[in-house]
């Protein structure tokens, strides 16, 4: 790790305030991705600003039906909220389907979506990476890739976005509101993560200097219908392989709206709109979720080690959308998909 | 064939480590200034400034549970975050749950069910368990399970884990119910 | 009544409340004054040479105080033989810091010490080196054709039995046959506590090094033989070690580096290894098995032949016992076993819970399992046609063994006898559901060791022996040996141990410590009552006059006549009587020859376990484990449970998720840590039973005790492949299972 100062803001103009007067600064939230990373050298932080007792974890009601939820709200206290298992229940199951309740008590929801991917070889500096080291190469194509991506990559990168809160997320489609050194902005949610394409350095379209403070849900929360299923490696406090998060709405046995997006598979959440539109309309069967599931990976790609995940993607959205339909997950304390 | 290559850090030049400040945090009610740099991690600061070993490192990057603590009665992993973000914070170890002759209730169910053995994960188990009670979220055996996941145990003693948790959840909900 | 029979009862952990309650210090917990901390860099190539590091830009960093490489390291020992531990294998040992070779990945190059750990963190990622890289070969795929018959192994390696009968005539004319090859990767060991020594400083060259090792004497006699050290100069600690497993059997470089720079630089020095370089210290080798096997008509076997090739570094042939196990386990008059290794850019391989058995036996009840199908065989039936009353490697009878009671009693309490034999037959939860077995066979050894018992005036017993507890509960078993014998309760003894100041004990491994130790301590005990009668008898009005050692007995805190219980003196009156304060008596203990000679001394067991399958998603639950172990007695009920319930977590692990990945472009592991090596978490659990076979056994040990650590693992990783077979219908042969081998 190396060295570093460190500042405490008040406010959230303080916070951009310090971090724009310091060379080389990060923004430290839960810190839980972050300080991982600096003990691999990965990251190198001149400066770190704390915005993690910044007064911005509240979670409330907007006044369009929607809830905001505070960027410095941790994981935990996002998932356990009433107003989040009440109305986004996908939220709810994805967040503690995610990482460990330690963890989860620490990580905010800012500092979810600033997640770095898993990629063995971005956290290893004996070995090449384009993320890391813009140029050096990506090691992960022909290499070991058991948990890289098949969709939407490149050939300069073949990383995941780690997070499961993101896919659900994906799927909710909320406005992500961030400060910066230029005043305050909203993002698309959709827009936040971005493909790797040329420049894999770039995990999301943040300016610099920019500051999340909110993540602002739409009324619509698909409470009745959906999905968050996991697949990995083992039954908890495991990166997804492949997670697929689903909500519908549904008049009798027809869809009249869906949304579908996947994690474990991309560079960022990844939510499939044409996918959306074939269900809607459609009847919640077998044969439209094959035809679905098909239809969304049918652009993948394996990198040898994860050639496997175009089948098993493909399975795992075919259950998901079962699972929505029949609306058989509902919110909870604990996420028990995996076992 | 050989390849000469050297291994260079990734910055240029050499920053200087930044000097050490008081940093006030109450540990198990006792109220410790310690002279820090920004990058000690918390769980650092309590086993080689503080004293306090019985907090455990087992893999220093949040992948294991060993160093779980209560900071405001919560628990999380101390090797994931540094002292100064916990000025003024109430941090609970496993020193601070019970001593050798004075047994917190899960401390001795851990003992009675045999959940541990060589011992090195089990001060994080139990401040997890802790955090696991002031939580309240976990009644059944499977919902204790999943949420007892967070903390690795080599020697694989999950099973008496299970049982001396689910003993002090169910004795606390028997507690709340009368 | 008889209060002080402890022996087979279950007390709790006398070392738990320390444990529970953050009080029992590990190795890295010593925190002497002025102590000075190193980070060990590691090599980021698999094979090459250093050409220069550039200490001195370090150096000059305020704090750091030096930069050890093989470029300034002092004249160490020079002969391989100074750096052999008491369980290297052949070839030469590793030297670290020795020469500018890199001879594997993650290699130990150099050791920054600083005044603060992050600053000597800080320091080795700043360190810059110079490298030529070679070309290097980690694949055993390439090495299929290049594997060789090693030569004496380490202590403890036996090679396999010449082949016995006609194993190619029988296997071509076999009723049924089967062939098939399996495999498994490099597995490490990942005990929860990382490896550290604190040296401590005492000055004038004498050093303590509180050490994470499995047997303190080891790292004793290595630190002398590489530094010089004279016997008075070092000490080795380890009163707690955060698991072992193998790993802290030989010493690890960890405990060089602390020395090292502790004599350098005359000052207390903490070295702890980085999760990361966890996986630069040993490992379970990655092996691939061939296994034929042939039936007779009446499901005897005709044939059975098994083959290992497993990797070692280039400069050791490590060693395991992978095949010999499958010429005893079954019944069987026609016999072949080999094995071989192959040399790799990699660092040596280690001993890791049930080393080579664990392999080994994968590869023969899996085989056992598609060979019992073909034939048409329930597995369990299929395993009783062939149940082997002699060992046939040695042509001797077992000393005792009841593995069919164990397959009885297991078979039972599974529900055996409602599994279907056809495989995707079974279904629940709208899951298909497997049920698959496999049994296991491990040494019972005792080696020689040493103890001191201690009695005060107040009737305090101390017992010490410098063995380790790495878990197994060493402190709570010997505490109840020691009491028994002398008839205290468990409060009123104390054991001590992991110490050189104390009587040499083993290595704790091989499941041998109860076994050996627990002699030791019983010798000691029974030498100490010896001595404490000789005293009782010395009042003119003893009412022990006359009995001899064998006439009494000791029992609730009394010395007594066996054949009058009335005639009795209460034991810590015997040393206030006497004004004696202190009685003490050495002992140790050897395995009895003569007595074991005729037999072949091993521990049994069986595993059967239950699994439900996903067939969409190839999920794996295992849902229910019953495990029976027929290992001699039973020392504690407890804790021995608990190391069968690890075990079947080990098993588990290695069944369905366990395995170091090699990138072989690098040479280098890529899942190096505890996010991406996955070892079980509690949601994995399945519900376990344990059952012990008691086994009355006076030929093993006066004990009667076998040991457990390593036989409960056995079984368990086949008996969920099999599980899963017959789940699906298909057969996974390289593990571990993970979902996308059932998609």
């Amino acid at each position: 790790m190396y060295p570093f100062t460190y500042s405490r803001a008040t406010d959230v103009a303080d916070a951009v305030r310090d971090k724009a007067g310091h060379d080389g600064s990060a923004y430290i939230g839960g810190g839980t991705n972050l300080i991982d990373l600096m003990k691999m050298n990965v990251e190198q932080p001149a400066h770190l600003t704390n915005v993690a007792k910044l007064p911005l974890s509240k979670i409330e009601d907007l006044p369009d039906g929607g809830l905001r939820l505070g960027a410095t709200a941790t994981n935990s206290d996002t998932a356990w909220n009433e107003q989040v298992k009440q109305r986004y229940p996908l939220l709810n199951q994805a967040i503690l389907a995610g990482a460990s309740p330690q963890l989860r008590n620490a990580a905010t929801n800012g500092g979810n979506l600033m997640q770095r991917t898993r990629c063995y070889y971005f956290y290893d500096i004996a070995t090449p990476c384009n993320k890391r080291e813009p140029g050096s190469g990506c090691s992960a194509i022909g290499g070991y890739n058991r948990i890289h991506a098949i969709l939407g990559a490149s050939e300069a990168c073949i990383a995941t976005h780690p997070s499961d809160m993101c896919v659900a997320l994906a799927a909710l489609a909320p406005t992500v509101r961030v400060s910066g050194p230029n005043g305050e902005r909203t993002i698309a949610f959709e827009d936040f993560h971005r493909l790797p394409g040329e420049q894999p350095e770039f995990d999301n379209t943040l300016a610099e200097g920019e500051l999340i403070t909110s993540l602002d849900l739409p009324e619509k929360g698909f409470a009745k219908h959906f999905a968050y299923l996991k697949l990995r490696d083992r039954h908890s406090y495991a990166f997804a392989l492949v997670s697929v998060a689903v909500g519908l709405e549904m008049d009798g046995d027809t869809i009249t709206e869906a949304r579908l997006a996947l994690g474990g598979v991309a560079h960022k959440p990844w939510r499939d709109k044409s996918a959306e539109e074939m269900l809607k309309g459609q009847p919640a069967t077998a044969e439209t979720f094959g035809r679905v599931a098909a239809h969304v990976v049918a652009n993948g790609v394996g990198q040898g080690s994860n050639d496997f995940k175009i089948e098993l993607a493909r399975r795992a959205i075919v259950r998901a959308l079962k699972q929505a339909a029949e609306g058989q997950q509902e919110a909870g304390d604990v996420y028990l998909g995996g076992q | 064939m050989s390849q000469l290559l050297t291994s260079t850090p990734y910055s240029g030049g050499v920053p200087a480590p930044v000097p050490t400040g008081p940093v006030r945090l109450h540990i198990n009610g006792e109220t410790r200034t310690l002279q820090l740099a920004p990058w000690t991690s918390l769980l650092d600061a309590l086993r080689e400034y503080a004293g306090l070993t019985g907090t455990k490192k087992g893999c220093d990057h949040g992948q294991c549970g060993a160093c779980t603590v209560l900071v405001n009665g919560r628990r999380i992993n101390s090797c994931l975050t540094l002292a100064v973000m916990h000025e003024d914070d109430d941090i609970t170890t496993i020193e601070g749950l019970g001593s050798e002759d004075n047994l917190s209730p899960l401390q001795q169910a851990f003992v009675d069910h045999d959940a541990f053995q060589c011992g090195y994960c089990t001060p994080g188990q139990i401040c997890s368990a802790q955090g696991l009670l002031n939580e309240g979220h976990a009644h059944s055996e499977a919902e204790i399970k999943e949420l007892m996941s967070g903390n690795l145990c080599r020697c694989g003693a999950y099973v008496g884990i299970l049982d001396a948790v689910k003993e002090v959840v169910d004795k606390e909900s028997s507690e709340v119910r009368a | 009544m008889t209060q002080t029979n402890h022996i087979g009862k279950g007390p709790n952990r006398v070392d738990g409340p320390l444990k529970v309650s953050g009080a029992a210090h590990y190795s890295g917990e010593f925190n002497v004054p002025d102590l000075a901390y190193g980070y060990v860099v590691s090599s980021p190539i698999a094979k090459g040479k250093i050409l220069k590091i550039h200490a001195d830009e370090v150096r000059a960093l305020p704090g750091v105080l030096e930069v050890f490489s093989h470029e300034n390291v002092p004249y160490l020992a020079w002969f391989d033989k100074s750096y052999k531990d008491q369980i290297a294998p052949g070839g030469s040992p590793f030297r670290p810091l020795h020469e500018p070779d890199i001879t594997f990945n993650q290699q130990p190059i150099a050791l920054v010490v600083a005044d603060t750990f992050e600053l000597a963190r800080y320091a080795a990622a700043l360190l810059r080196i110079d490298y030529e890289q070679d070309e290097h070969e980690t694949n055993l795929e390439t090495k299929r054709a290049a594997g060789f018959v090693p030569g004496k192994g380490k202590t403890g390696f036996q090679p396999p039995p010449p082949p016995r009968g006609n194993p190619d005539k029988a296997l071509k004319n076999a009723t049924h046959s089967i062939e098939a090859e399996y495999a498994h990767g490099a597995q490490h060991h990942n005990p929860m506590e990382l490896f550290t020594t604190t040296v401590e400083w005492r000055g004038n060259g004498k050093i303590t090094a509180y050490d994470k090792t499995q047997g303190v004497f080891n790292v004793k006699n290595y630190l002398m033989g590489v530094f010089g050290l004279g016997k008075n100069d070092v000490r080795v600690v380890n009163q707690f070690m955060g698991g072992g497993f193998g790993s802290g059997l030989r010493p690890q470089y960890s405990v060089f580096m602390a020395v090292l720079a502790a004599l350098e630089l005359k000052r207390s020095v903490r070295v702890t290894l980085t999760r990361q370089q966890m996986f630069s210290i040993g490992h379970r080798p990655n092996t691939l098995q061939l296994l034929k096997m042939g039936t007779n008509p009446d499901g005897t076997l005709a044939s059975l032949q098994h083959h290992a090739l497993h990797e070692t570094s280039q400069f050791e042939d490590y060693t395991e016992n992978v095949v010999n196990w499958s010429g005893m386990l079954y019944k069987c008059e026609n016999v072949k076993l080999g094995y071989q290794l192959a040399k790799l850019d990699i660092y040596s391989p280690q001993d890791m819970r049930a080393p080579g058995a664990a392999s080994g036996n994968v590869g023969l009840e899996v085989a056992m399992d598609e060979m019992a199908y073909a034939a048409g065989l329930d597995p369990l039936e299929f395993r009783l046609r062939n149940y082997a009353d002699r060992d046939q490697n040695v042509d001797k009878p077992f000393s005792s063994k009841k593995l069919r009671e164990c397959y009885q009693q297991a078979a039972a309490k599974f529900g055996w006898e409602n599994r279907t034999q056809e495989p995707r037959s079974m279904r629940a939860n709208g899951k298909l559901v497997g049920m698959g077995m496999g049994g296991g066979v491990w040494d019972a050894t005792q080696v020689k060791s040493a103890a001191k018992a201690l009695i005060s005036a107040d009737g305090q017993l101390t017992v010490r022996s410098a063995t380790g507890e790495n878990g197994t509960g060493t402190y709570t078993i010997m505490t109840q040996i020691a009491a028994e014998t002398l008839g205290l309760p468990l409060e009123a003894v104390t054991f001590e141990l992991g110490d050189t100041d104390q009587p040499e004990a083993p290595i704790q491994g091989g499941s041998w410590t109860a076994a050996s130790v627990g002699t030791a301590v019983k010798n000691a005990c029974d030498a100490l009552g010896e001595k404490i009668l000789k005293l009782a008898q010395k009042p003119a009005d003893s009412p022990l006059k006359g009995a001899k050692f064998d006439d009494v007995e000791f029992v609730n805190g009394q010395l007594r006549l066996r054949l009058d219980h009335d005639q009795a003196v209460v034991l810590r009156d015997v040393l206030q009587t006497s004004g004696e304060t202190q009685l003490e008596a050495d002992s140790s203990a050897m395995p009895n020859m003569v007595k074991q000679n005729g037999y072949s001394l091993h521990s049994h067991n069986v595993a059967f376990a239950e699994v439900e399958v996903d067939e969409d998603l190839g999920t794996i639950k295992v849902t229910r484990v019953v495990s029976a172990v027929a290992a001699g007695r039973i020392l504690n009920q407890k804790t021995a449970r608990s190391q069968v319930l690890g075990s079947v977590v080990w098993g588990l692990g290695m069944a369905l998720m366990e395995e170091t990945v090699m990138d072989h472009k690098f040479g280098r592991y890529v899942n190096h840590n505890f996010a991406e090596y996955h070892i079980p978490v509690n949601a994995d659990m399945p519900h376990i039973d344990v059952i012990f076979v008691h086994e009355d056994d006076d030929i093993v040990n006066p004990l009667g005790v076998k040991g457990i650590g390593e036989v409960g693992m056995l079984g368990v990783t086949a008996a969920i492949a099999n599980a899963v077979f017959h789940a699906t219908g298909k057969r996974v042969r390289d593990l571990p299972i993970m979902l996308d081998k059932l998609l």
